[in-house]
């Protein structure tokens, strides 16, 4: 194990740095689709509503690996030339912001209704209402749910690897062919995904509680 | 800061399990069994084999059985080894999970176009070579890449196979290229069609059979290495090593080695089947 | 649209459905094994076993923070440096087991713990064990309450078995990129069908999911 610490130490720190930087970006993008997703399924407009649960339901029961693989070919053959970071953070974002998409709409539901009304009463127009009044409370709700889907995005985006996308399982895979030590080499991804997700489970679930009381 | 010092403690504490089971990892207790005795008793060698590289092994979709040079090699090497009703079982590889399933044990032997190198021969054994690629190049036909002179330039993206000797060497051969390592051959193939990288690397016999299935790919630059094929075997595998040269010399000795060859490279464009023979 | 009409031939689309097969064959006993073990686990960090229940609550805890791909190099390639060598469709199952379990057992713990707590008061108060009443009151009620859950964590696992094919276990994946690997151009339809049969299974338990739930509420 200190073997390989000691002889693939810029890969692995390259490999930790392109899986946080594909988990930050998904975060970010899929929090934005996700939320926009979320308000089309309460919107009034039926065919809003339709069009945010086809969205959510396709992406919701496909495999990520499917998902990204499927981009990694199809971009570059008809939209435009992207890599394999690129296109597998692009299918990670589309991947979990079905999920996101689920979570807030949840999160607005629980927002009591009469607040919306009184909102409305009170001459704020359907959208102000909505980003001034419910959408902040329907966060707050949405906040631990949110921090697990990170914690979630950093164990998928080893789907990147099937891309090349030169993270963390990608390179786990050429330092294990390389250094034929399969289990050590291993080992050493685990614990550098570990120091990654652990802290941040146990925060999560502190927070929960917090929240909870 | 109680809360940090925790963590620290925890993670401290995952380190140790894993240096733990680490070191139970590297306890040598497995397959020290000799395979020659234990293939002879069930009278079934269990070959790992390529499925998805053509002409050397490759699925048939219609029947889910893997055909090929090295699947006809194995079997012709299974009957000499353990006679006429000897058996010959396949196991699916890729060359990122061969030598794992080779040291565990899942398979006797691997016959898939793997190549003889100095740094492998530490981890396994190898039986004489029965096959001699080269590796090379494979471009879209409106390419200018003409050879691996012109991969090393900054920015120019080369496809290779997670494990494969190529991929080493390319670092060796264009050292300014950009290495993209897909699961398998098909992934490869899959990510040069999609312009993911300027070429597809590895052995001539693999690229043949990948330019003879895609239409608008050629091989260009002739072979630039030496990659002599090798049926490799866990260490200590003497009885089963020689087993495998003595059946080695007597199938190129007895014709069926020629016959295997022309039967997969008899038609192949730009391959000298009558050079390879022996 | 020839492409769509080629690929889909018969010959291919039996080798697809012989992956598919192996696909739901390693989701169902999957699916069985990790709902019982992860039970076990869940009631387990519940009780608050002195050291069990910590020890327990540990290895869960790791288990859940590795990307699934890693435990399954470690039940393939890892077992057999232990003396146990499964064969590649138990290595999978295992490995699915393992982390599903782990996943559940987090599932189930806070089912228990938003089963209320006078419940577990009032079944002790009328007779009935510590064990009885976790059994025959907390524990179903737990369940019930989680369903939505515990059903999407078996849709994950489903589809995670796709992640199957790096250690070539010949799924429905699998065996698309093995037909597309020999003719590129059933690239696109190789991928809308494996997508499309993916959605099928996994919509079809979400349904069945929402059933279930509105007729225990």
């Amino acid at each position: 194990m200190i073997y390989i610490l000691t002889h693939y130490w810029s890969e692995l720190i390259q490999g930790l740095g392109y899986t946080l930087l594909s988990s930050i970006i998904a975060l970010i993008f899929s929090t934005i689709i996700g939320t926009m997703f979320a308000i089309f399924e309460v919107l009034p407009s039926r065919t809003m509503r339709i069009i945010g649960r086809i969205y959510i339901e396709i992406f919701r029961n496909i495999p990520l690996l499917v998902i990204a693989m499927f981009f990694y070919v199809l971009i570059p053959m008809y939209v435009a030339k992207i890599d394999g970071f690129t296109a597998g953070t692009i299918g990670l974002t589309i991947y979990t912001s079905s999920f996101i998409a689920e979570t807030v709409r949840s999160g607005i539901n629980s927002v009591d209704p009469g607040q919306m009304e009184g909102a409305r009463a009170n001459g704020m127009t359907y959208w102000q209402a909505m980003s001034k009044i419910v959408l902040p409370q329907a966060f707050k709700l949405v906040i631990p749910p949110l921090g697990n889907q990170f914690i979630n995005l950093v164990k998928n985006s080893s789907v990147l690897a099937f891309v090349a996308g030169f993270d963390l399982m990608y390179q786990g895979n050429s330092i294990a062919s390389l250094s034929l030590d399969t289990i050590n080499s291993y080992m050493v991804v685990g614990v550098f995904y570990l120091i990654i997700t652990l802290p941040l489970s146990y925060y999560m679930r502190h927070l929960e509680k917090r929240l909870a009381n | 800061m109680k809360k940090f010092k925790r963590y620290i403690g925890l993670l401290g504490l995952v380190s140790m399990l894993a240096i733990v089971l680490s070191a139970c990892g590297s306890r040598q207790s497995l397959s020290k069994q000799d395979v020659l005795t234990n293939d002879k008793a069930s009278n079934t060698i269990t070959w790992g084999v390529k499925a998805d590289t053509k002409l050397f092994g490759l699925m048939d979709v219609s029947d889910n059985t893997i055909k090929g040079f090295d699947v006809d090699i194995a079997k012709a090497l299974t009957k000499k080894i353990l006679g006429k009703n000897g058996k010959a079982k396949f196991v699916q590889v890729t060359s990122q999970t061969r030598i794992p399933l080779l040291k565990n044990g899942n398979i006797d032997a691997i016959i898939a176009t793997m190549t003889i190198t100095p740094e492998r021969e530490k981890q396994v054994d190898f039986s004489d070579s029965y096959f001699d690629a080269g590796q090379s190049l494979l471009v879209k036909n409106s390419s200018n890449i003409k050879s691996v002179k012109d991969l090393n330039k900054t920015g120019t993206k080369v496809i290779g196979v997670t494990g494969a000797n190529s991929v080493a060497n390319i670092k060796k051969y264009a050292p300014k290229a950009k290495v993209l390592e897909l699961s398998d051959y098909a992934q490869a193939m899959t990510a040069l069609k999609s312009g993911q990288g300027a070429a597809l690397t590895t052995d001539n016999g693999i690229l043949y059979g990948m330019a003879a299935q895609n239409k608008g790919y050629k091989v260009v630059g002739g072979t630039f290495t030496k990659e002599p094929y090798g049926i490799a075997l866990n260490k200590g595998q003497q009885p089963m090593q020689k087993a495998i040269n003595k059946a080695l010399k007597e199938i190129e000795a007895d014709g069926t080695y020629n016959r295997i060859l022309k039967k997969w490279f008899g038609n192949v464009k730009g391959f000298d089947y009558k050079e390879a023979a022996r | 649209m020839q492409n769509f009409i080629d690929a889909y031939s018969w010959v291919n689309i039996r080798f697809l459905l012989e992956g598919l097969w192996v696909t739901v064959e390693v989701s169902i006993v999957s699916i069985i094994a990790s709902f019982i073990i992860g039970s076990v686990l869940g009631v387990l960090r519940y009780v608050k076993i002195k050291y069990l229940s910590a020890i327990v609550g540990f290895i869960v805890d790791i288990i859940r923070n590795l990307p699934l791909m890693l435990i399954i190099f470690f039940t393939y390639f890892g077992l057999p440096h232990l003396g146990f060598k499964p064969g590649i469709l138990f290595a999978t199952i295992l490995a699915m087991t393992i982390f599903e379990s782990a996943m559940l057992a987090e599932i189930v713990r806070a089912g228990i713990l938003a089963v209320d707590y006078g419940q577990m008061e009032g079944a002790r108060a009328n007779g009935m064990s510590y064990v009885q009443a976790l059994w025959h009151i907390v524990f179903p009620q737990a369940v019930k309450k989680t369903i939505p859950t515990i059903v999407s964590q078996f849709i994950s696992l489903i589809k995670d078995t796709s992640l199957a094919t790096i250690i070539v276990l010949p799924e429905l994946l699998n065996h698309a990129q093995i037909i597309y690997g020999q003719n590129s151009a059933y690239i696109i339809p190789m991928f809308v069908m494996v997508a499309f049969m993916y959605f099928v299974i996994c919509y079809a338990l979400s349904v069945l999911s929402r059933v279930l739930d509105k007729k225990l509420a």
